[in-house]
């Protein structure tokens, strides 16, 4: 199969899922509660109040055309009240508690969790990869047995536990880190990266755990591999036999993973947001789901379900690159 | 089983899970010891700022594990009723998953064709889902009347199949051409008989090595879900609650943090260990992580 057949079929695939999801995101947020007019009205609110709040955001409507002027923002834009409140595309709804279109409220927090996601997720693959490498070539000695115990303590620990635990000791204890918040990279990028050094290595903590099991056990498989053998039959180096035959084809089950992780933690990190108080999209959800302010709600939960189907569209591609056989 | 009773972190990791086990079903009793329950507020433990006096948080003949700031209720108390909450939720939700997973991959595998083809491309969406977000979002949904422990039952369950289903459909195909099968069906066995004479039995040791392995996982999503405030509603005791208050209390007592959260990190580990060295006992080939 051609690229440019292959590379259509996955992109009319991505669309179809997306879809999907975005009919079953709405449904379930705007049909389940009793009242979501009640909900985005807010306290005290009176029956006129209510009245108006329906109207505003159109839930008169049937749910399918609540759908589709929904995807229609998206596209076009819409507007609110008969054009006092406008909805630039793309239009991801209008939140009536922050006064504000849900784009630009993601708009203000995406930058935050894309700093927080991007640099744990970097250090976590290089620290991952390199140690479960290692592991698996001195296989059976004191290193690979104290990465591995190192690796399942990982695994084991939750996020918000290491988190709190380096806040309390780098933070507070030896007082050489900040001990929460964020500083936008434009502002003061020396800020920036000193506040995010901590989650960024609490982040990377866990994670690199499983990527030192995966490329470990993936990197034993491949070292019994015929074409190891006829790499080193055929006298190159250990090196290359390493780095060029073996490390190749543990990527390719290690890149699918990393995929999804990092769609998976662009949509929220909502844990580690919270841990180190840090205003990102994940907070933006919780604060949302405090207020029950539904618009909020659909619109991350779609844009983070959406990362993930991007994600898994890179890692299709990247398989394609990495393996000439798929 | 010679080789799950020959390695020693297997070993150790069932051990201290069955003594998480004992812990939350003798819950009561083990807090009658010191006549102490996870309610009751017992102010003179405290200084006047709230903060438990004595070291370590305040451990005493009567307070084994400390006691909580500002309250004063028994930290041990509060991680053995603890252990219900997490230990309930994460094996209803294991059970749900297993059920929903076997099925699906079953039906996936044996059938084959556009039903296969479905369901794989609905397993692979599932799997990468940001369950999380799904799970806090509905979260803010359901009624708060509705028992919040069968709400992260039903969510943590549903979200958790994939795994399973996954490699369930894989062995369903392999057995399927298996000899014993493709006889059963010659000699006209209907469906159902060949699965549960053929497949299902032969599926057992997986999905009992896989169901293992999420356990660990399904408790730490609760805990997560109650750290994060979705969970179950206070007073009653959760870890990932607990972990949460302590957050605001981290500075001036570390202790409040270290005992539910060394529970829940114990427990967790405890049966990853055990469920790697049923992995490895069961299934060498299913890929070891330890040396």
């Amino acid at each position: 199969m051609s690229w440019l057949s292959y590379l259509t079929r996955k992109v009319i695939g991505m669309l179809v899922v997306l879809v999907l999801v975005s009919i079953a995101t709405y449904l379930i947020f705007w049909i389940f509660p009793a009242n979501p007019a009640l909900m985005s009205c807010g306290k005290p609110c009176t029956a006129s109040q209510l009245h108006q709040v329906r109207e505003l955001m159109g839930l008169n409507q049937p749910i399918w055309r609540q759908y589709l002027d929904f995807l229609g923002g998206i596209f076009a834009g819409r507007s609110y009240d008969g054009g006092t409140i406008t909805c630039a595309a793309p239009c991801l709804g209008y939140s009536f508690q922050h006064h504000a279109s849900v784009t630009t409220l993601i708009g203000q927090t995406f930058p935050t969790t894309l700093s927080l996601a991007v640099g744990a997720a970097v250090l976590w693959l290089v620290v991952g990869v390199a140690a479960g490498t290692v592991s698996a070539l001195r296989r059976g000695t004191l290193v690979d047995r104290g990465v591995m115990a190192v690796a399942i303590i990982g695994v084991s620990t939750p996020a918000y536990l290491v988190g709190l635990l380096a806040i309390l000791f780098f933070g507070f204890k030896l007082d050489i880190v900040p001990v929460g918040g964020y500083v936008p990279l434009t502002s003061n990028p020396a800020q920036w990266a000193f506040h995010l050094i901590t989650p960024w290595c609490v982040l990377a903590f866990i994670s690199a755990a499983i990527y030192a099991r995966l490329t470990r056990s993936q990197m034993l498989e491949a070292l019994n591999e015929d074409y190891v053998r006829t790499a080193r039959a055929k006298g190159l180096r250990e090196r290359r036999v390493i780095g060029r035959h073996a490390l190749r084809n543990v990527l390719i089950p290690v890149v699918t993973v990393f995929g999804l992780d990092l769609g998976g933690l662009l949509g929220g990190a909502v844990i580690t947001e919270k841990v180190f108080s840090m205003y990102g999209m994940g907070a933006l959800l919780l604060d949302a789901v405090a207020k029950t302010d539904l618009p909020v709600i659909t619109g991350v939960t779609l844009l983070a379900a959406t990362f993930v189907v991007v994600a898994n569209f890179v890692v299709d591609l990247a398989y394609k690159a990495l393996d000439p056989r798929a | 089983m010679r080789r799950l009773l020959s390695d020693r972190w297997a070993v150790a990791g069932a051990v201290v899970a069955i003594a998480f086990v004992l812990m939350a079903v003798f819950a009561p009793a083990l807090t009658a010891i010191t006549h102490n329950d996870p309610y009751t507020y017992d102010i003179p433990a405290l200084n006047p700022s709230g903060v438990p006096l004595g070291h370590f948080g305040g451990v005493s003949g009567k307070h084994w594990l400390g006691v909580e700031p500002a309250t004063g209720r028994d930290l041990f108390a509060i991680v053995a009723y603890g252990a219900r909450t997490s230990l309930l939720v994460g094996l209803g939700a294991t059970v749900l998953s297993v059920v929903i997973g076997t099925t699906l991959g079953v039906i996936a595998g044996y059938r084959g064709g556009i039903v296969d083809t479905l369901l794989s491309r609905f397993t692979d969406l599932m799997i990468a889902f940001p369950s999380l977000i799904f799970m806090i979002a509905l979260g803010a949904l359901v009624p708060s009347s509705f028992p919040k422990q069968l709400f992260m039952i039903l969510v943590i369950g549903v979200f958790g199949w994939p795994q399973m289903a996954r490699v369930t459909r894989g062995q369903t195909i392999a057995l399927r051409g298996r000899t014993f099968v493709v006889a059963s069906e010659a000699i006209g066995a209907r469906p159902g008989h060949v699965l549960r004479t053929g497949i299902l039995p032969n599926l057992a040791s997986t999905v009992t090595v896989i169901a293992t392995m999420s356990i660990p996982a399904a408790i730490t999503t609760e805990a997560a879900l109650s750290f994060l405030g979705i969970g179950v509603p206070p007073p009653t005791p959760s870890w990932g609650r607990a972990i949460s208050s302590a957050i605001s209390w981290v500075n001036v007592d570390p202790w409040y943090l270290i005992a539910p959260g060394g529970a829940l990190f114990l427990v967790t580990l405890a049966l990853n260990a055990f469920g790697d060295g049923l992995r490895d006992a069961f299934d060498p080939r299913l890929g070891g992580g330890r040396p």
